[in-house]
């Protein structure tokens, strides 16, 4: 039996096809993922992604265990309701989960960690609580709604009241704050302006209803999968996975080296690898020609080695293909991609390939 | 339910197949190209290749995914709809009449017996 969110029903109203996504019953999409994606892009989409794991660590101790946990560095988190992206890496340096933690008030923190990682993710967090006095607990009783697009902020607050529209409009990017009894948040998985909305799970249908008035457009997982792609993010279990470091997947920049000092799971580890040398790296790939990118496609970069495409799709808002790719670290600006047999000449880029509505190429 | 022309001849992997005087007309079915998706590309054969019953002719490929397309008939490649080539929402959105891909000039319409009629194709789409 698949799992169901709370807006199960919202979704069949609103004639969604479902699909089984890791145990859940969730909406691939509404009739037409690439309309979708386009409302995303010019105006405001909003993706149910309750099935997401919502985790509170509270407790004295929870800024020093998380210290410990995560391979970016919580210390950084200086204005109430800041979030962080991070990964959570095992001891070998490969990544448990990628997540996002936001600081709440009085130090303590609040994570979104992925669905299908929920169960091992939990457990390894819970087993790392040793010698710090803090508690890790899920938090099922929240729904959770993505608005995103240019006029995502606006017709949110537009629904949610005078009260949440005035924390909501005062949200930096990348920050998110209690809005009366929601937790609203200026992030995302598209590239867009927007918001991640965790209601208590009984209001989330009237919610859903109210947004969709609005002429926020239901969206589903394929438009959520290219619109995170044409952002450059990383999807989990494909881009990247425990036996990947995060050096390998485009993650460098979410590792905090410093202060030396501080001790995190899988620092040795890394420390080693980027002394010894990686010997890949993720880039981006553009075809320019007809086809399309898939994941577990050959790059082949010529004198250099081979590589593999990681996650491809067609990008409706380019009009042709991208892909995230792991190649060789000499690869340089041209490679090429094994598609039905064909190589077809592709160009190495640096991710995102879209930001805010435009090609950033 | 998906449209499904009684006049037409049909492969389970979701071919259509119209023969009029001695050429046949080939595309996807409408529920194929739901259960697809948006396409964004069509890869045709090329005109003056021979293709036996059951060869791949050519590929489509939707956001979500990439499907061959196999070749009811034998013969010979003598047309292909260049008009997927700018527009292959144009399978999404007229599978049966604008959508369709190449034309084959069947050297053996017996070929035409191991095809599923409209009746058999509903019944094996009911099936999945």
């Amino acid at each position: 039996m698949l799992k169901r969110t709370v807006l199960f029903d919202s979704h069949l109203e609103a004639g969604a096809k479902m699909v089984d996504f890791s145990g859940w019953e969730m909406p691939i999409h509404y009739g037409s993922q690439m309309e979708e994606h386009h409302a995303v892009r010019q105006d405001a989409g909003m993706f149910d992604v309750s099935h997401m794991t919502v985790v509170d660590i509270t407790g004295p101790g929870a800024r020093d265990y998380l210290r410990f946990l995560l391979a970016n560095d919580v210390a950084k988190l200086k204005t109430p309701g800041k979030a962080l992206y991070t990964a959570m890496l095992n001891p070998q340096g490969g990544v448990i989960d990628d997540l996002i933690v936001y600081n709440l008030p009085g130090d303590d923190y609040r994570a979104v960690v992925n669905c299908a990682t929920r169960d091992k993710d939990l457990a390894w967090m819970q087993e790392q609580t040793n010698g710090y006095e803090v508690q890790v607990k899920e938090r099922p009783d929240y729904a959770m709604l993505a608005v995103q697009g240019p006029n995502a902020i606006a017709k949110t607050c537009a629904v949610g009241g005078q009260q949440r529209a005035a924390v909501i409009e005062s949200l930096k990017p990348f920050q998110g704050a209690e809005a009366y009894d929601w937790f609203a948040a200026r992030t995302g998985y598209t590239g867009e302006d927007g918001l991640e909305i965790m209601v208590p799970a009984d209001q989330a249908p009237a919610l859903w209803r109210q947004l969709l008035d609005a002429g926020v457009a239901p969206c589903g997982l394929g438009a959520r999968d290219t619109l995170r792609l044409e952002a450059g993010m990383n999807l989990y279990g494909s881009d990247m996975d425990e036996t990947i470091s995060p050096l390998a997947a485009g993650m460098g920049w979410t590792l905090a080296w410093d202060p030396a000092t501080r001790n995190f799971i899988g620092r040795q580890a890394l420390e080693h690898q980027k002394a010894e040398g990686l010997g890949q790296k993720q880039v981006g790939l553009v075809l320019e020609s007809r086809g399309v990118m898939r994941a577990h496609q050959k790059v082949i970069v010529d004198n250099i080695g081979e590589g593999e495409i990681t996650s491809g799709t067609f990008s409706p808002t380019l009009g042709y293909s991208i892909a995230l790719a792991r190649v060789p670290a000499a690869t340089g600006d041209t490679a090429s991609v094994e598609i039905r047999g064909k190589q077809h000449p592709v160009k190495v880029v640096r991710p995102p390939f879209v930001r805010h509505g435009k090609a950033v190429l | 339910m998906s449209e499904i022309p009684t006049e037409l001849r049909y492969l389970s992997s979701h071919e259509w197949v119209r023969v009029e005087d001695g050429v046949a007309t080939v595309g996807i079915t409408a529920h194929a190209q739901e259960a697809m998706g948006d396409l964004v590309y069509v890869e045709t054969p090329e005109v003056g290749t021979t293709l036996s019953a059951g060869d791949e002719a050519g590929v489509v490929e939707s956001v979500k995914a990439a499907s061959d397309i196999y070749s009811p008939v034998s013969g010979e490649v003598i047309e292909v709809n260049e008009l997927l080539e700018d527009a292959p929402e144009t399978v999404n959105s007229d599978p049966y009449g604008a959508g369709w891909m190449f034309k084959v000039e069947v050297s053996d319409e017996s070929d035409l017996n191991n095809t599923l009629t409209a009746d058999e194709y509903q019944a094996q789409i009911e099936d999945e």
